[in-house]
């Protein structure tokens, strides 16, 4: 009962919040702000904006991936072969079939669905450990189906988008604004899909079989139907925001249907922290500006004067962020979001004196949760 | 018919390349539910210790050669014992963590890696025989399938005789069995997930030696897409099944060579389409008992 009080009581302050910082970024690209060190040009000019913009790919697309891993607890390597089915099936269908942008967007997203369904059907044979090695060779055979097929896809050179079909206002760095607002558009939309699927039954169903698969289906609920949905609904989005991603940088490489983007997901959502929604958000904002400063880090004279023994290490910013995750996993498991959530918690219920807050969004035990799913499947089946 | 045998052969050749990265992946995770994705970085660092080891002496001679697998060997085994001691054991029974922090291992690995030896394969020189070709059934199969072969063969044997006839062998194989009965007659086991691990780790590490000679060349990614199949492999064989990784690893190869060659270069694409039959059929892999 408190928490549903509680739950009720806090609501409008996490939803003020989030509509006001939607109309900020929205009104982003009309203001001169400047923030140094952070960004690299003032807010309206298109450095900033394409900055912003591919942030905002990387916190929808890690949105996404929450939505497997946070919410339905499922470890998935192959989360990139949707993003890049989305971006390489919009190049696809604007360049070889000749379509329009709208007819491609379609297109893209059927593709990314169908090969969902297929992998997703496929793969949920196994669950825990070996669901995440079998996304990975799904995901491999699309990577390499994508470099091979360099007819189509181009290869290893990538595809450029093709901007017969696109409408105008939507080529070219003058239109950055515009290209701006459609991915935070695309953000704010998977971020709607996201609440909803939290929210809804099936939501319920896939949160209660990551905690304790056994006990959902003696209540007679069919728990691998609720994983098949969220997992294609996690796809589609991924697709969407690989179409977002192909109209903001004009083309694609087959990095984007590679592992390592999916790793890098990954290393956003637990930096955030999994399970919450805004940990995504701030995650992939973070990860993005990070990236973005750590290189013009290493290329300045402040790294290239130190010996090598220092100098190697801190001139890759990937070496920096690999060992950021693992500090991270070892030291802070509940990443940026579930630090600031306990402790600001923890702060309110020392103010109230009352029982403990527990949101719906707090992941108490959900890396566990999705633990005991596996020790009491492997128990199951040795007995 | 020589195109059969000599597609057979290094068929069996890569498989032999497979197994010295899947067993060490498949004991891992048989004992301890770990699903490793480091193993690719000790495998790339033990090829390129290697290669500086064989550069520094006469790397076209054969005792070159020799120190430089038997220093990969030792590297292999080193950063894994050091990755169990410092990463793995602290998170213990956290599945989910363990493998996050071995992926960040990885990502952080290659990253170093790069800012070491650069991004570019090096190209490396081996003992001249290993260039050659020997003759069989009038295959002209490459002498490097051969040492491929002979590892792999030496590296199941010794993996077999120690898991049956010494103690901490038999520890492991009741660990994977079953680990709480194993802890519960007081046996510490932490001292068998040490040894797997570095087991694993040197095999990964002797794998990637001879995989630089396999490929002929060095680079910070050689581990990450021999890992894939081997993950492949361990699945197909069934986790945590040693003469599971070892058939797959052959069958797997094999079958990839032979798409590769008669069905024009499709052979990753098959392997995957054969993961998929596994699984619909048989979830638990050839020779796994359990359904994981």
């Amino acid at each position: 009962m408190t928490t549903a009080v509680a739950a009720a009581r806090r609501v409008p302050v996490p939803l003020l919040v989030g509509v006001g910082l939607v109309v900020l970024m929205v009104c982003l690209p009309l203001l001169n702000l400047s923030v140094p060190g952070v960004l690299p040009t003032p807010t309206y000019q298109p450095g900033t904006l394409a900055l912003l913009s591919l942030a905002m790919i990387f916190a929808a697309l890690a949105l996404s991936y929450n939505m497997l891993l946070g919410t339905a607890g499922m470890l998935s390597f192959g989360h990139a072969l949707y993003f890049g089915a989305g971006a390489y099936g919009l190049g696809i269908g604007l360049e070889n079939l000749g379509v329009p942008l709208w007819p491609g967007v379609f297109i893209a997203l059927i593709g990314g669905l169908v090969i969902a369904l297929v992998t997703g059907a496929v793969s949920m044979r196994v669950s825990g450990i070996p669901f995440a090695m079998v996304t990975l060779a799904f995901a491999q055979a699309g990577s390499v189906l994508v470099r091979r097929n360099s007819a189509v896809t181009g290869g290893e050179e990538g595809l450029s988008l093709n901007t017969d079909g696109v409408p105008d206002w939507l080529v070219g760095v003058v239109n950055t604004r515009n290209l701006y607002w459609a991915t935070l558009a695309v953000l704010v939309l998977v971020y709607l899909v996201s609440v909803w699927v939290d929210r809804s039954r099936l939501g319920h169903l896939a949160r209660a079989t990551r905690e304790n698969e056994l006990r959902v289906r003696v209540l007679g609920l069919e728990p691998s139907r609720a994983r098949l949905l969220v997992f294609v609904i996690a796809a589609l989005c991924a697709s969407l925001v690989g179409v977002a991603y192909m109209l903001l940088q004009s083309g694609t490489v087959p990095r984007s249907v590679s592992t390592d983007l999916t790793i890098t997901v990954l290393v956003i959502v637990v930096l955030g922290g999994v399970g919450y929604r805004w940990g995504a958000i701030v995650g992939g904002v973070v990860y993005t500006i990070l990236d973005q400063r750590l290189t013009v880090l290493a290329g300045s004279d402040a790294i290239a004067s130190l010996p090598s023994v220092l100098r190697v290490p801190l001139s890759e910013p990937l070496f920096i962020l690999g060992v950021l995750f693992i500090l991270v996993v070892m030291f802070l498991p509940g990443g940026i979001a579930g630090t600031v959530d306990s402790w600001m918690s923890r702060r309110r219920s020392g103010r109230a004196h009352g029982a403990p807050v527990v949101s719906d969004d707090a992941p108490a035990g959900r890396v566990e949760g999705a633990e005991q799913v596996l020790e009491t499947a492997g128990q199951e089946a040795r007995s | 018919m020589s195109t059969l045998v000599l597609v057979l052969l290094t068929g069996v050749g890569l498989g032999a390349l497979y197994f010295l990265v899947a067993s060490g992946l498949s004991l891992i995770y048989g004992l301890m539910h770990v699903l490793n994705f480091a193993h690719g970085a000790f495998l790339t660092l033990g090829a390129f210790m290697g290669f500086e080891v064989a550069r520094r002496l006469d790397s076209t001679s054969w005792w070159a050669f020799a120190v430089s697998i038997l220093v990969g060997g030792l590297v292999g085994a080193g950063v894994a014992a050091l990755t169990e001691l410092a990463l793995i054991r602290p998170l213990y029974e956290r599945h989910i963590e363990q493998v996050l922090v071995t992926v960040g291992l990885a990502f952080a690995a290659v990253a170093l890696f790069e800012g070491i030896w650069g991004s570019d394969p090096i190209y490396i020189q081996a003992p001249a025989w290993m260039r050659e070709t020997t003759g069989v059934l009038g295959a002209q199969v490459p002498n490097t399938y051969w040492v491929l072969m002979a590892a792999a063969t030496a590296l199941l044997i010794s993996l077999v005789v120690f898991l049956r006839y010494t103690r901490f062998g038999t520890i492991i194989r009741a660990g994977v069995e079953n680990r709480a009965m194993v802890t519960a007659l007081g046996i510490d086991v932490r001292t068998a997930f040490l040894l797997v691990f570095a087991i694993g780790g040197s095999a990964a590490g002797v794998g990637g030696v001879l995989a630089a000679h396999y490929t002929g060349y060095v680079s910070a990614h050689l581990g990450s897409t021999l890992l894939i199949f081997a993950f492949i492999v361990t699945v197909i064989g069934g986790l945590g099944s040693l003469p599971g990784a070892a058939i797959a690893s052959v069958l797997v190869a094999v079958l990839q060579q032979f798409a590769n060659y008669y069905l024009g270069g499709t052979g990753d694409i098959i392997v995957v389409v054969a993961l998929a039959g596994v699984l619909l059929v048989r979830p638990s892999g050839l020779l796994g008992r359990r359904f994981a």
